[in-house]
């Protein structure tokens, strides 16, 4: 297939960044070629403030050289504007006459900046703040004059404002509005604003208008001039009075603009299908953005659907914005001004210099302002992006997240939860050793922008994931505006597919997928054969939606559950047998100890789970291990899977002088239940006999406390990576009941839940009403799921019982090589009957 | 160096892969999709984790092996991990003839060659 022609106008962060994404889906299919009207590679427009305010050099900021557009065999165009679109010949023209003809055109033109229509705006020293050579301008600048006036306080502005202060000059920001940043902040946080950047040098006029700039001697600007007749001097004037798309080029070609080239979910503009467009100068549902996270959002799916995909839909952004002024915290989002249907929850603090104001809707966070104190913007963000509830939380929502969470455990990074009052040398992966300084280093140098990338190149977050929140707000801050919080839930299943965990459980119910290969079809997967992300979850999804249907694909699970015993770091195995309730017997352990002797097991360790684990087994033995604990009773504990482990019990009332319930025996009943489930997670049960709780019920995904008149059930606690203390479900009468609730709440996780998704975080996403409404409130719907349980663990078989029998048993074995292969007539290097 | 019979290649599941002994340190050899069969020295460059155990996907020369310690991802065509991780475990040269999987084996005084 002959290749196809890309040609991409434009040569900023969003042009390339929908190259990158492209060449990822589909390095082959374009021959691409870019026209960049700026004679540099891609560099990363927002780091033109720390450049101008000289905590950066231009190197630092480049994302991709020359180089990198020489590796991927792109054509570059570097300085060359593009004049025309021709679109029936389906070519464009540049500045310098040459031509190049396309089969799809990207139109990435960024914006450029409002110059009012002032007397003396073209005069020499008056400046637009916008690429490499206005920074370089402004720079020279400061070396030789000493009055600058920046017009406009919005972000740019307040941006050059301080970089200019920093370089030396006498700084004063005129700007129309009543306040600062008035599209970002309400007043009171735009006065402390105001406060701090003076305090820092900068001079403010506001309400001001201006009239004219006046020439001076040498030809160059020398003042400006105010409506009300005032002057100030201004060797320098930096227009920052906002940005406009940039259509020129689009109009003149005669696609549809309005404030912005009009395109549809897939960025393809709304005129001429072969053409999309991406960033600043794109219009989308009415909107142009000037952040760069949203282009980025946008590039995304542009690239997907440029490689032929054909999935993705842009669906507009929620945006925050950061300033990067050294010293100054100031952050905002979404709707910060409130309303009649809303409530504000304010913070002011103005001696401390302290201003934090939440606007809430409907349980909902709808904005957020923040100046002085910015460390739990992440989390605000991340709570606005997700619509999450927060009515819980209502009470500490204006502590932070550090409040929030110091009222539960998380555990490995010393306790600390604000990455803002880290040191570089502390370490925030405990799993993987990464210190704060590194994670930036890589941010910066590599040029991260999400927590994918970050968890790729630095390892950080990538293991227990318990430092997530941490990641992200070391994000955050390193990248200011640039950073987009994504919403978890709707993130894709993994770089093979678009489709989120939620889409993918409900295409496999409503469309009765029963394989993992008909579901990559159905679902368009955009890998042969997905990869060890997806594989695991469409397994398991297949298995919980079609029980005793679907067959089982083990080379789509976890090797430890494909060997049904636990990998440990030697590359051996653990083998832990079921103690149903913790019990066991003189002759179980008399069993265990033989085959701990005869298998030379080189550790015997007491579980937390209240049983035996066998460590250091070879996988050549696993068969024969389990066959002797098989020929003693034993069956398989599953310690290794996404499934049942133990139920954790006290000696209960059967031995204990407080008991009030038969703890051991209920606890039994229930490992007998639901022996052989798989579940998106693992799953611990516990069953206390009184409230003393010796079997630790509360931080278990089921937790069942008796009390003299029946029991309590506990849902979606946990104690491991981040301790969770489970919700009380309800309470019940009889033994009965407790199988029946434990079970409903137990199927209704493994229909819903996402693979990976322990019950705590389960019922945190869908909420804990929801949950009591199908397993409490409805009785029907509670029996329904009970049921379904039921007949999915019927005849649960123990898989090292079967793992034993050929041809299954195969896999455990090292095929050895025959000394003389020509002596064999096979050549086979083991008996086919193994 | 000796080319010798491993297994019948309905051994191996597909998808899968088979460890077979070796002085020099197991080797993994592996089916992958299309019936592809390929042999690594049975040791993530990272930290030696069995990459024989770990889950096989991609097919053709993209075909890869995901480690089941720390979950790197390793080229089955050329044993070199995917990027950003870096590092490279030996290959073994391997065919598949009358439906029977032959490994080339270096005898043990063979000098030891990097992979890749």
């Amino acid at each position: 297939m002959r290749k196809q022609k890309l040609v991409v106008v434009g040569n900023g962060m969003a042009g390339v960044k929908t190259l990158e994404e492209l060449l990822k889906h589909a390095p082959e299919r374009y021959d691409i070629t870019v026209f960049g009207a700026e004679p540099h590679g891609n560099y990363n427009r927002i780091l033109l403030s720390p450049v101008l305010a000289g905590e950066m050099g231009l190197p630092d900021i480049m994302l991709n050289d020359l180089d990198w557009y020489r590796d991927k065999g792109i054509t570059l165009h570097a300085g060359r504007k593009v004049v025309e679109i021709d679109r029936s010949r389906r070519l464009v023209r540049a500045d310098d006459g040459s031509a190049a003809p396309y089969d799809r055109l990207l139109l990435a033109t960024g914006s450029l900046p409002f110059m009012p229509p002032l007397r003396g705006a073209d005069l020499p020293g008056v400046l637009a703040y916008r690429d490499i050579a206005d920074t370089e301008a402004m720079i020279a600048a400061a070396r030789e004059h000493r009055h600058a006036v920046v017009v406009g306080a919005g972000l740019l502005g307040l941006e050059a404002a301080n970089g200019l202060a920093l370089r030396g000059m006498d700084v004063t920001v005129v700007h129309i509005g009543a306040w600062i940043m008035d599209r970002q902040l309400d007043r009171p946080a735009a006065e402390l604003l105001q406060a701090s950047l003076e305090a820092k040098g900068l001079t403010f006029r506001l309400e001001a208008h201006t009239a004219a700039l006046v020439v001076g001697e040498r030809g160059r600007v020398a003042a400006l001039c105010f409506k009300d007749g005032s002057e100030i001097p201004a060797d320098l004037v930096v227009m920052a009075a906002g940005i406009r798309p940039n259509t020129g080029l689009a109009e003149s070609a005669r696609l549809h603009c309005a404030r912005g080239i009009v395109v549809s979910d897939t960025l393809q503009t709304v005129t001429d299908p072969r053409i999309y467009a991406v960033g600043e100068c794109v219009s989308h549902r009415g909107v142009a953005y000037g952040l760069v996270a949203p282009l980025f959002e946008q590039a995304r799916v542009c690239a997907n659907h440029l490689a032929g995909h054909g999935i993705g839909r842009y669906q507009g952004s929620v945006t925050s914005t950061k300033l990067k002024v050294t010293g100054v915290d100031v952050f905002s989002a979404g709707d910060f001004l409130g309303g009649e249907d809303c409530d504000e929850i304010v913070l002011h603090d103005r001696a401390g210099g302290i201003y934090k104001k939440l606007v809430l809707k409907d349980d909902r966070l709808a904005g957020a302002v923040m100046v002085g104190d910015t460390a739990d913007g992440a989390w605000y963000f991340q709570l606005l992006r997700e619509g999450k509830n927060v009515a819980g939380l209502r009470d500490h929502l204006m502590f932070g997240q550090g409040f929030a969470q110091s009222q539960l455990g998380d555990t490995g990074h010393q306790g600390q939860n604000q990455a803002a009052l880290l040191p570089d040398t502390a370490e925030v992966c405990g799993c993987n050793g990464v210190c704060k300084g590194s994670i930036v280093k890589a941010i910066r140098e590599q040029g991260l922008f999400t927590l994918d990338e970050v968890r790729k190149h630095t390892k950080a977050s990538s293991s227990c994931g318990s430092c997530t929140g941490l990641v992200e707000q070391i994000l955050a801050s390193t990248l200011g505006g640039a950073y987009q919080a994504v919403d978890k839930h709707a993130k894709p299943v993994c770089g093979c597919t678009d489709h989120t965990h939620a889409q993918v459980r409900a295409a496999i119910r409503e469309q009765h997928l029963t394989s993992i290969p008909d579901t990559l079809r159905a679902l368009d997967w955009q890998t042969p054969n997905g990869c060890a992300t997806c594989r695991p979850a469409l397994n398991y999804y297949l298995i919980s939606t079609w029980p005793h249907e679907v067959r089982d694909d083990p080379q789509s699970r976890f090797i430890n559950e494909r060997a049904h015993a636990n990998i440990q770091k030697d590359g051996s195995y653990s083998v832990v047998p079921r103690m149903w309730g913790g019990l066991t017997t003189p002759a179980e352990l008399r069993a265990i100890a033989d085959a701990a002797e005869k298998y030379k097991v080189p550790t015997v360790k007491v579980t937390g789970g209240q049983r035996i684990d066998l460590l250091g087994v070879r996988k050549d033995d696993l068969p024969a291990i389990w066959a002797d604990l098989n020929a003693a009773g034993m069956v398989s504990g599953h310690a290794y899977g996404k499934s049942l482990r133990t139920v954790k019990t006290c000696v209960g009332m059967e031995h204990c002088r407080f008991g009030t319930q038969m703890a051991m025996d209920m606890g039994v009943k229930l490992e007998k239940m639901l022996f052989g489930m798989w579940s998106p997670h693992k799953v611990k049960l516990a069953v206390s006999g009184c409230p003393r709780n010796c079997a630790e019920a509360g931080i278990k995904d089921v937790g069942v406390i008796g009390v003299d008149s029946g029991y309590e059930i506990y849902v979606a606690g946990n104690g491991g990576i981040k301790t969770e203390v489970a919700q009380f479900l309800c309470k019940v009468g009889g033994d009965e009941e407790v199988m029946e609730y434990t079970g409903a709440f137990l199927q209704i996780y493994r229909e819903e839940g996402f693979y990976l998704e322990r019950t705590c975080h389960y019922v945190e996403r869908v909420g804990l009403e929801h949950v009591k409404r199908q397993v409490v409130v409805d009785a029907a719907s509670r029996r329904a799921l009970y049921e379904r349980l039921l007949y999915a663990l019927k005849d649960a078989p123990d898989p090292w019982a079967e793992q034993q029998a050929a041809p299954l048993a195969r896999q455990y074995k090292t095929i050895e090589l025959k000394a003389e292969p020509q002596g064999d007539r096979h050549g086979l290097a083991e008996s086919l009957s193994a | 160096m000796a080319w010798q019979k491993v297994c019948p290649l309905e051994d191996i599941p597909l998808l899968g892969a088979r460890v077979v002994a070796h002085e020099g340190g197991a080797i993994a050899v592996f089916r992958a999709d299309g019936d592809h069969v390929f042999a690594l020295r049975d040791a993530c460059p990272h930290k030696g984790g069995p990459l024989s155990q770990g889950i096989v996907h991609g097919s053709g020369e993209s075909a890869r092996v995901t480690c089941p310690l720390h979950g790197w991802n390793v080229e089955l065509a050329t044993g070199s991990a995917c990027a950003p991780d870096a590092g490279c475990t030996r290959r073994h040269a391997v065919r598949v003839e009358d439906g029977a999987v032959w490994l080339e084996v270096q005898e043990q005084s063979d000098p030891v060659r990097p992979g890749g």
